[in-house]
């Protein structure tokens, strides 16, 4: 190997609020680093090849799939799991109403869904059903057949606009 | 499965890339938005790459217009594009195709100059610009030259890309005033490849016309385009069905791929102009 070219690539980035330094195996995607080498476990591995959306994560403010991007291209990023998201407090009445409308069964799409319809309520205003649809058409849950789930979204978005109009 | 990365290097600026590629000793891979190349070295359908990381690179993207046409940065992503109003009032072909590239979270890492280097047959940004009559900038070790969207796709995945030569632009004429695009196509759900698709160009100087996913590239409809700028209509769809290639596979069959480009183009005619067949 060159020398310009490295196997392990040194980082620093903040996750979830916090700096982190790390030297990480130039394959490794996000994800995993995540997962193994912090121990953030709240995003999830599925399919890795960006279709099922599990590992969808928020990345310098935008969803991204954690599964797509190297931890090495990370390097000075801002980087927030569904640990970080929940400490916050900023999808709290999202995670009540997937609770309330029974919107999750085994679980394990339900950080990358939250991490998507973030996204989305981030953009305002009401969307309706088949933009929600549209939005989360690349977030995959084998439990639920997503009604339950488009209904918790559109609930979030009512409260949210009546909120911001009272 | 787990990537199989030989390494990883960062470029600074253009030159810096070009001189990694030379140092990679023919193992060198551009990395960019990594929405495919990554998938593929998950799969480990690529191992071993020398990762050229050009996704820091600034100069690269953004959109501008530059004299008589509009210049797209290689590292502009899809999302931008979509929300792009000088894409919007010049290109709308390309606004139209972000609709329909895979899903919000890829297509806020995905470049469009990522798609047109992979040159998946089955994706929009190159018909796009095969449509359009764009030009294709790269850079190398020699400097830098433009290939006309017509001679850049030449099979699957393949590109008149040279070894370490990298893309850095498209260019594109300006929509002129009544220009008419259209972009339609057919998938199973949401965000998946396509089964068949066209792209519509109508200009006062006559129909431009391509087809992807029909093929092992997408195809310049040229007998079709002649058929179209003659007003007949069913000479069109025949054509169009005689000059694509499509493959068959768990999707759909080659036939139906060859029905289905007919089909809509009729539909595509009657969106943009009206005209029933």
């Amino acid at each position: 190997m060159t020398e310009a070219f490295r196997d392990r690539i040194d980082i620093a980035l903040t996750v979830n609020g916090e700096q982190v330094e790390a030297r990480v195996p130039a394959g490794r995607h996000l994800v995993d680093f995540l997962r193994l080498d912090l121990g953030l476990t709240g995003a999830h591995a599925g399919c890795e090849h960006g279709v099922c959306g599990a590992c969808t994560i928020q990345v310098d403010g935008q969803a991204v799939r954690g599964c797509l991007m190297l931890a090495a291209q990370a390097d000075g990023a801002e980087v927030w799991t569904l640990e970080g998201l929940t400490e916050q407090g900023v999808i709290r009445d999202l995670q009540d109403a997937f609770v309330a409308r029974n919107a999750l069964q085994c679980g394990y799409c339900t950080p990358g869904m939250l991490a998507s319809i973030k996204e989305l309520l981030d953009m305002g205003g009401v969307p309706d059903r088949a933009t929600i649809r549209e939005h989360l058409s690349g977030n995959y849950c084998r439990c639920t057949g997503y009604e339950a789930i488009i209904d918790a979204v559109e609930t979030v978005a009512q409260a949210r606009a009546g909120k911001g109009a009272a | 499965m787990k990537a199989l990365a030989g390494g990883y290097a960062r470029a600074r600026d253009v030159a810096h890339a070009v001189d990694l590629l030379a140092k990679a000793d023919g193992m060198g891979r551009v990395l960019a938005g990594g929405q495919s190349l990554i998938a593929a070295m998950n799969m480990r359908l690529s191992t071993g790459d020398m990762l050229v990381d050009i996704s820091r690179i600034d100069a690269l993207r953004g959109v501008t217009v530059d004299g008589e046409s509009l210049r797209i940065g290689a590292l502009t992503r899809h999302a931008d594009i979509g929300a792009d109003p000088l894409v919007a009032r010049h290109a709308p072909l390309l606004a139209q195709a972000v609709q329909h590239i895979a899903h919000a979270a890829i297509r806020n890492r995905g470049t469009i100059g990522g798609s047109l280097a992979h040159a998946d047959p089955a994706a929009e940004f190159p018909a796009c610009v095969l449509a359009l009559g764009g030009t294709i900038h790269l850079q190398g070790p020699e400097g830098a030259r433009t290939v006309a969207a017509e001679d850049f796709f030449i099979d699957i995945f393949e590109t008149a890309i040279a070894e370490g030569e990298i893309l850095t632009a498209i260019t594109l004429p300006l929509a002129e005033a009544g220009e008419q695009h259209l972009l339609i196509e057919t998938a199973r759900r949401s965000g998946d490849y396509a089964l068949a698709g066209l792209c519509l160009v109508k200009r006062a100087a006559g129909y431009r016309l391509s087809a992807f996913s029909v093929g092992p590239r997408p195809v310049l409809a040229v007998a079709a385009m002649e058929r179209l700028d003659a007003g007949d209509v069913a000479g069109a769809v025949a054509a169009l069905r005689a000059e694509i290639d499509p493959p068959g596979d768990t999707q759909a069959s080659a036939a139906y791929r060859r029905h289905l480009a007919g089909v809509l183009l009729t539909r595509a005619l009657h969106d943009l102009t009206g005209e029933t067949a």
